[in-house]
C-alpha cells in the first residue's frame, strides 16, 4: 500500500464510524473542495440572506418587532462569521470567498433573490425560509468536517427560535385585521413555491448528491428533505389558517406522507443562473458594503501592524 | 458516536422545535428590568414635565438606533455589522422604556388612536406622532454618513449620554433610576467601541485620519445644542429626577479631550447649528432629515392603526 493508499484508507474508516474529520487530518482534495463550495455558499447564504429581512428593519410597525427583526437579522451575520470561520480552517479567507461572491463565482441560497414586498413577508421568511433552512441544516450538524458540524449546531438552535419568531408574527397577524389577514396569505402565497425549491433539483437531477452523501457532507437526498418539510408545515400552516397554494397537496396514508406538487423548475434553474428578481440587486448591495468598507478594514490592519510594532 | 436516527431525533424534535420558550429572542421571554420598581411619580414633580423629559431622552434613543440600524448588511465587517446592530438594540430598548415611562406619567401625549386600536402607548407614541412633537436633540438625525462620520457621532453622542445617564441613576424617579442604570452599562460599551475606532482610524492609513478629521465639523456643529439646557431639563433636575446637561459639559469635555489627546487628533472649535425661530430639537424644530426618517419608520403603523403586530 503506498502513503496515500494508507491515508485513504484511515479516511474511508473515520468516515465510515462516522465520526469527524479535523482540519489537520488528511483529507482527499476533492472532498476539501467540495467542502469549501458547500460551506462558502451557506456562509454566503447566511450574509445574503441578511438583505432581504434588512429591507423591513426601518419600517418594522412596532418597537417590539423592530427588536426582534433586528436581532435576527445580527443573528444570520453571526451565522456568516461562524461559516467563514469554518472555511478558514480549509485553507480559504473570508476576504477570497467574499470575492468569489461579488464576481458571481461562488453562489448563495436561490431564496434571497426574491424580493420582499411586505412586512408579512418578515414573518413567512422565517416560518418558511428558516424551517426549511432547518430540514436542511440539522441533519449537517452531524456532517463529517468537524468545524462545520460544530458551526452548524449552534447555528440550528438560533434558526430554530428564527422560525418559531416568524410563526408567532403570522399567527399575530392572522388575529388582526382582515388586511392583516389577506398580507400573510399573498406573502406564503409567493414563498411557498421558493421555499420548496430550497432543497434543491429533484434527487434525478442532482448530480453532487451521490458523492456529497457517501463522504457523510450531506446526509439526506433533496427529495427527502422536501418531503420532510412538507409533512411538518401543514400542520402549521393549519394552525396558522392560510391555505398553502398546491391544489395537489393532499395527506397520502399509504405512504404515511403528503404528496404534492413539483415547483416550477425552470424557474428555479432561471433565478440560478442570475435571472431572478433580485439576483443582480442582491450582489451590487454585497459589492458595495465591501467596497465602501475597504478603507476602514485597511485602516484597521494598518492600525494593527502599528500596534505590533511598537 | 450515537446512531444515526437517535441523533436526528432528539436534535430535531426536542432541542429544536421543543417546547422551550426561554429560547425565544426578546419580545416574548424578555426580562423586565422594571419589575418590582415603584412606578409612583415622586412628590413635588410635575407628571407632564416628567413625561417631556422622558420622550427627550427616549427620542434621541430611538432616533439613533434607527439610524445605527441603517448600516445592518452594509458595515465594513461582519463584526462591525454585528455591533453596530447591537448598540443600536441597546438603544431601542431604551427608548421603549423611557416612551413607556413617557406615557404613564402622563397619558396625555400618547396620540389618540380610533378606537378599538390594540396599539401600545409605546407604539402609538414611536408611529403615531407628528415629527414637530418629537423630542429628540438635532445631533441624532442626519444620515449615517461614511463610517468615519458614523463613529464620531458615536463618540460624542455615547459621551454625553453616558454621562447624563450616570447622573440620572440616583433620580427621585425610580423608575428613571432604574433605567438609566442599565442604559450605564450599555453605553460604555458604546463609548469604548467608538473611542476605539476614534482612534483606529486616526492613526491607521492616511485616508482613515482624513475621513476621521473631515468627519469632526458636521458632528461637532451640534456639540452646543447637547449642553444647552431646555426649561424642562431645568426642572426636572431641580426637582431631583433629572439631569441639566450643562451639568456635565465639564466631564463630557474632558472625556473627548483625553480620546482626542490619544489619537494625536486636535479639537479645534467649529461653527454650531443655529436655533430655529427661537428652538432646536428639544422644541420640536429639528433637521430636515427627521421627517423623511419618520416617513419611513411610520409608514407601515400608520396604514394600520387597527392592526396587531
Ligand atoms: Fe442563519
Ligand atoms: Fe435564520
Amino acid at each position: 500500500m503506498t502513503a496515500t493508499e494508507s491515508l485513504e484508507k484511515q479516511f474511508d474508516e473515520t468516515i465510515a464510524r462516522n465520526d469527524r474529520i479535523e482540519p489537520r487530518d488528511w483529507m482527499p482534495e476533492k472532498y476539501r473542495k467540495t467542502l469549501i463550495r458547500q460551506v462558502a455558499q451557506h456562509a454566503h447564504s447566511e450574509i445574503i440572506g441578511m438583505q432581504p429581512e434588512g429591507n423591513w428593519i426601518t419600517r418594522a410597525p412596532s418597537l417590539r418587532r423592530k427588536a426582534i427583526l433586528l436581532a435576527k437579522v445580527q443573528d444570520e451575520a453571526g451565522h456568516g462569521l461562524y461559516l467563514y470561520s469554518a472555511c478558514e480552517t480549509l485553507g480559504v479567507s473570508r476576504r477570497e470567498l467574499t470575492e468569489l461572491l461579488i464576481e458571481g463565482q461562488q453562489k448563495y441560497s436561490s431564496i434571497f433573490n426574491y424580493p420582499t414586498l411586505s412586512y408579512a413577508d418578515v414573518g413567512t421568511i422565517g416560518w418558511l425560509v428558516d424551517g426549511a433552512a432547518i430540514c436542511n441544516q440539522v441533519p449537517l450538524c452531524r456532517t463529517s468536517y468537524g468545524p462545520y458540524g460544530r458551526s452548524m449546531i449552534r447555528i440550528c438552535k438560533e434558526e430554530s427560535f428564527h422560525q418559531r419568531q416568524g410563526f408567532e408574527l403570522l399567527a399575530t397577524m392572522m388575529r388582526g385585521t382582515d388586511e392583516q389577514r389577506a398580507m400573510v396569505q399573498e406573502s406564503v402565497d409567493r414563498f411557498w413555491w421558493p421555499a420548496l425549491m430550497m432543497f434543491g433539483p429533484p434527487d434525478a437531477d442532482s448530480p453532487n448528491t451521490e458523492q456529497s452523501m457517501a463522504w457523510g457532507i450531506k446526509r439526506d437526498t433533496n427529495d427527502e428533505l422536501r418531503q420532510k418539510f412538507v409533512d411538518m408545515t401543514v400542520p402549521q400552516a393549519e394552525a396558522l389558517g392560510v391555505t398553502l397554494p398546491d391544489p395537489s397537496l393532499v395527506w397520502n396514508e399509504e405512504r404515511g406522507h403528503h404528496d404534492f406538487g413539483q415547483p416550477d423548475w425552470d424557474e428555479f434553474m432561471r433565478v440560478v443562473k442570475g435571472g431572478g428578481p433580485c439576483n443582480a440587486q442582491r450582489i451590487a448591495h454585497r459589492r458595495h458594503a465591501h467596497e465602501d468598507g475597504a478603507w476602514v478594514r485597511e485602516a484597521a490592519t494598518a492600525f494593527a501592524a502599528k500596534g505590533a510594532s511598537a | 458516536m450515537t446512531t444515526e436516527s437517535g441523533f436526528h431525533d432528539s436534535v430535531y424534535d426536542e432541542d429544536l422545535l421543543g417546547g422551550d420558550a426561554s429560547h425565544w429572542a426578546f419580545g416574548t421571554s424578555f426580562e423586565d428590568p422594571l419589575a418590582g420598581v415603584d412606578t409612583t411619580i415622586p412628590d413635588g414633580v410635575d407628571p407632564e414635565e416628567l413625561a417631556a423629559y422622558c420622550l427627550m431622552l427616549g427620542d434621541d434613543a430611538l432616533i439613533y438606533s434607527h439610524r445605527l440600524s441603517e448600516w445592518c448588511s452594509r458595515a465594513p465587517d461582519l463584526e462591525e455589522d454585528i455591533a453596530l446592530a447591537n448598540i443600536a438594540l441597546d438603544l431601542l430598548g431604551q427608548a421603549r422604556l423611557l416612551l413607556a415611562r413617557a406615557a404613564a406619567a402622563s397619558p396625555a401625549v400618547v396620540p389618540a388612536m380610533p378606537e378599538g386600536s390594540p396599539v401600545p402607548p409605546e407604539d402609538a407614541l414611536a408611529f403615531f406622532r407628528p415629527d414637530a412633537q418629537f423630542r429628540s436633540t438635532r445631533l441624532v438625525e442626519p444620515d449615517n454618513g461614511d463610517f468615519a462620520v458614523t463613529i464620531v457621532r458615536l463618540l460624542l453622542f455615547s459621551t454625553w449620554r453616558l454621562a447624563l445617564l450616570e447622573r440620572l441613576a440616583s433620580s427621585r424617579d425610580q423608575v428613571l433610576a432604574a433605567i438609566a442604570a442599565k442604559g450605564v452599562k450599555e453605553v460604555t460599551y458604546h463609548r469604548d467601541y467608538a473611542g476605539r475606532w476614534f482612534l483606529t482610524l486616526a492613526q491607521g492609513t492616511d485616508e482613515s485620519r482624513s475621513r476621521l478629521l473631515a468627519a469632526l465639523p458636521p458632528v461637532f456643529a451640534f456639540h452646543e445644542e447637547l449642553f444647552t439646557d431646555h426649561p424642562v431639563e431645568t426642572s426636572v433636575a431641580a426637582a431631583g429626577v433629572g439631569v441639566a446637561p450643562s451639568d456635565v459639559a465639564a466631564e463630557v469635555a474632558v472625556i473627548l479631550e483625553q480620546v482626542f489627546s490619544v489619537s494625536g487628533v486636535e479639537r479645534h472649535d467649529v461653527p454650531q447649528i443655529g436655533p430655529v425661530a427661537g428652538g432646536t430639537g428639544r422644541d420640536g424644530r429639528h433637521t430636515e432629515a427627521l421627517s423623511h426618517l419618520l416617513a419611513e419608520m411610520q409608514s407601515v403603523a400608520r396604514a394600520h392603526p387597527l392592526g396587531v403586530w
